[in-house]
């Protein structure tokens, strides 16, 4: 049996690796900072014939989705990227694709959004694609981010829901960092051949999405909600299986960490939670019970995980890179509060707004920010 | 030679009870699009008439596969297929012959909200057939200006007749240098026909656009469909070419119109016949707008007349 190699690697680059060793068919791609290098790399792939593919290089991020939904609907598996304004131009046909029940993945490198123009990393860009059914991992590390690619090509298309994998522009996308690549062979083990139930087949015309009545538009509605929330036994299959197979585990739908005795806890997503285990370690230092809870899973939000997860008593300090506009706060923490609303009237949540733009969180930073929210 | 209708294979590809109207030209050309592609082909539609008159989920008037796509990305979605179809194959994953990738759309989605990704889909010189049938506006919904409305047309967003001409889309996608550019009309089913033909065996973009005269939205009478669609082209509003690899070829009647051999019919009749310009005539302007109309042909004739020169 052969072993894994372990490399150093940019998360943008790892992305293009995962998609390599999924054997993905088709991949449309539009440049926009900071996902850029990852469709750099992927067309390299497919140019010197390391990646058995088509590269198609569309116009906009519009059709990138477009011909990506179009490619999964005759049969094939894919993926795109993109980041911030790109992901919002594609926001149309990100409804096709789940509404379609078309298993794409793509990869969201995090940016803030305009206007005004920023380049550096939040959440307010994956967060406002909430309602368009896709299922959304957030991940805080390159192996994560190449990991949690394997895993949504068998969750997608296990299920028939795209699956969206989310993680930040330059503190992980452009930053070296160590990585595993588990043998090809465990790989195609993990994630066997795409084999749809259904494509666009000219042996057996049938119609795909032409309008619909109400008595059947809304059974399709209602059934890719329920399948949504079907999801998550097939997310924590997955980094199970995963796990088995390459000895690999990130969490599966949450990750915590120090978190079983804790009184404080920290709750975020993305890199800033990765930098969060040390502001976690200087407050543990300094004589306060912290722990850390990151949501793997923002969609669907893993709300009996983290019911189950959270000591008694505990004060959540939901730290968000994200504004909920129309509300105080951001947006985890209204996703928080509405889990735990009637089920654990014993925990306080706190919120505050942090690191908007590609602010630099530092482990001090963040941790002087809970110590701070504990007298709020 | 011209293939004769009585000699158009009998396969049907557009199955009876759908819901067009009666005398429907994109309808009509379908039906001799579907002669000539037979069964091994994929289709694409952006909302259109097309999609109104297909049927409701699960029906299904066409007999091929039909995917939906969001209006502006026939161009994207068929390069999407085209290429999934094409690597799988080379996969193994699809056997036997490789079916035909077609989008069936109207002028919205080819003019205007599609023009981006039909654009970029051309310049990469991916392998579908895009089919433009071209009913000069908006038809399904309601009959609005589009950027294929002729000067001085009356549409519901054009209320004293539209002030700028159409654009010359067969045009713009011969610049795109792509193997095959067509134009035809449902008075001429043999030509469509063979342009069908011959776009089905040629590797990579190909470009057909169909002028379906719709007798809702340019208001004549709905048995005169053909009629019209046979004025436009002695009038010289509607030009019938082709062009392999960008080599201009006109065909009857317009090859005519282009030689000098036979005059374009003046434009009044063909304006007279139809509800959406002779409200011009009420006009105070009624002459000179008359005029911009029959300008806006002479100029189109003599351009593609100098254009079709260049053999290069």
């Amino acid at each position: 049996m052969k072993a894994a190699q372990v490399i150093m690697d940019t998360g943008a680059h790892a992305a293009a690796l995962a998609v390599k060793s999924a054997r993905v068919d088709v991949i449309p791609g539009y440049p926009i900072t900071p996902q850029t290098s990852i469709m750099e790399a992927i067309a390299d792939m497919v140019e010197n014939g390391e990646l058995n593919a088509r590269f198609i290089p569309v116009e906009g991020e519009h059709s990138a989705m477009a011909a990506a939904v179009s490619a999964a609907a005759a049969g094939a598996r894919v993926f795109t990227a993109t980041s911030a304004n790109g992901l919002l131009y594609m926001h149309e046909v990100l409804h096709m694709a789940s509404g379609g029940r078309l298993p794409v993945v793509m990869c969201n490198v995090n940016r803030g959004i305009f206007a005004p123009w920023t380049l550096w990393a939040d959440h307010q860009d994956s967060f406002a694609q909430r309602d368009t059914g896709w299922i959304q991992y957030h991940c805080s590390s390159n192996q994560e981010v190449f990991n949690t690619i394997l895993q949504a090509f068998r969750v997608a298309e296990q299920i028939n829901i795209p699956v969206m994998v989310n993680f930040d522009g330059f503190a992980i996308s452009h930053c070296l960092m160590p990585l595993t690549l588990p043998p090809q062979e465990d790989i195609d083990r993990f994630l066997p051949p795409h084999e749809p139930e259904w494509r666009l087949d000219p042996e057996h015309p049938s119609s795909f999405s032409n309008v619909t009545m109400a008595a059947e538009y809304a059974p399709f509605r209602q059934m890719l909600s329920d399948d949504i929330m079907a999801s998550i036994p097939l997310v924590k299959q997955a980094a199970q299986e995963y796990k088995d197979i390459t000895g690999m585990w990130d969490g599966d739908t949450i990750d915590t960490y120090r978190l079983e005795d804790a009184e404080v806890i920290a709750f975020a997503v993305n890199s800033m939670a990765a930098e969060l285990r040390l502001s976690i370690d200087i407050l543990r230092e300094q004589g306060i019970k912290a722990g850390l809870l990151r949501p793997r899973l923002y969609l669907p939000f893993p709300a009996e995980d983290i019911i189950n997860a959270l000591p008694q008593n505990a004060q959540v300090m939901v730290l968000d890179r994200n504004y909920n506009f129309g509300h105080p706060g951001g947006i985890l923490a209204s996703e928080l509060k509405s889990v735990l609303f009637g089920r654990r009237n014993d925990i306080t949540v706190k919120n505050r707004v942090i690191g908007i733009g590609g602010i630099d969180l530092t482990r001090r930073f963040m941790a002087a920010e809970i110590r701070d929210m504990i007298d709020d | 030679m011209t293939t004769s209708i009585k000699k158009l294979p009998d396969i049907e590809q557009v199955l009876s009870g759908n819901g067009a109207c009666g005398g429907c030209p994109a309808t009509m050309a379908l039906r001799i699009v579907g002669k000539a592609l037979g069964s091994n082909a994929i289709m694409l539609l952006t909302p259109s008439c097309s999609v109104a008159s297909m049927g409701m989920t699960p029906k299904l008037g066409y007999n091929w596969p039909g995917i939906n796509i969001c209006f502006a990305t026939a161009g994207s979605s068929a390069s999407g297929i085209a290429h999934a179809v094409e690597i799988m194959q080379e996969k193994g994953r699809l056997p036997g012959e490789l079916p035909t990738i077609f989008s069936w759309v109207g002028d919205g989605g080819t003019y205007d909200i599609g023009f981006q990704a039909l654009s970029a889909a051309a310049e990469r010189n991916d392998n579908m057939i895009h089919f433009c049938y071209n009913n000069e506006a908006y038809s399904n919904t309601g009959v609005q200006r589009s950027g294929a409305t002729p000067r001085g047309s009356f549409t519901t967003t054009t209320p004293t007749g539209k002030r700028q001409p159409k654009k010359n889309m067969a045009l713009l996608m011969l610049e795109h240098n792509i193997p095959y550019v067509a134009t035809a009309t449902v008075a001429y089913p043999g030509d469509l026909y063979d342009k069908v033909v011959k776009a089905k065996n040629i590797p990579g973009m190909k470009y057909i656009e169909i002028l379906a005269p719709c007798y809702l939205g340019w208001q004549f009478d709905m048995p005169e469909t053909v009629q019209m669609s046979r004025m436009a082209v002695h009038s010289g509003a509607w030009l019938l070419w082709e062009a392999e690899n960008s080599i201009i070829s006109f065909n009857n009647p317009s090859s005519h119109i282009i030689s000098g051999k036979k005059d374009a019919d003046p434009v009044d009749e063909y304006v007279m016949k139809q509800g959406r310009f002779n409200r011009l005539l009420k006009g105070p302007d009624a002459t000179q707008r008359i005029a911009e109309i029959q300008g806006d042909i002479d100029r189109e004739i003599a351009f593609m007349r100098e254009r079709a020169k260049i053999m290069i």
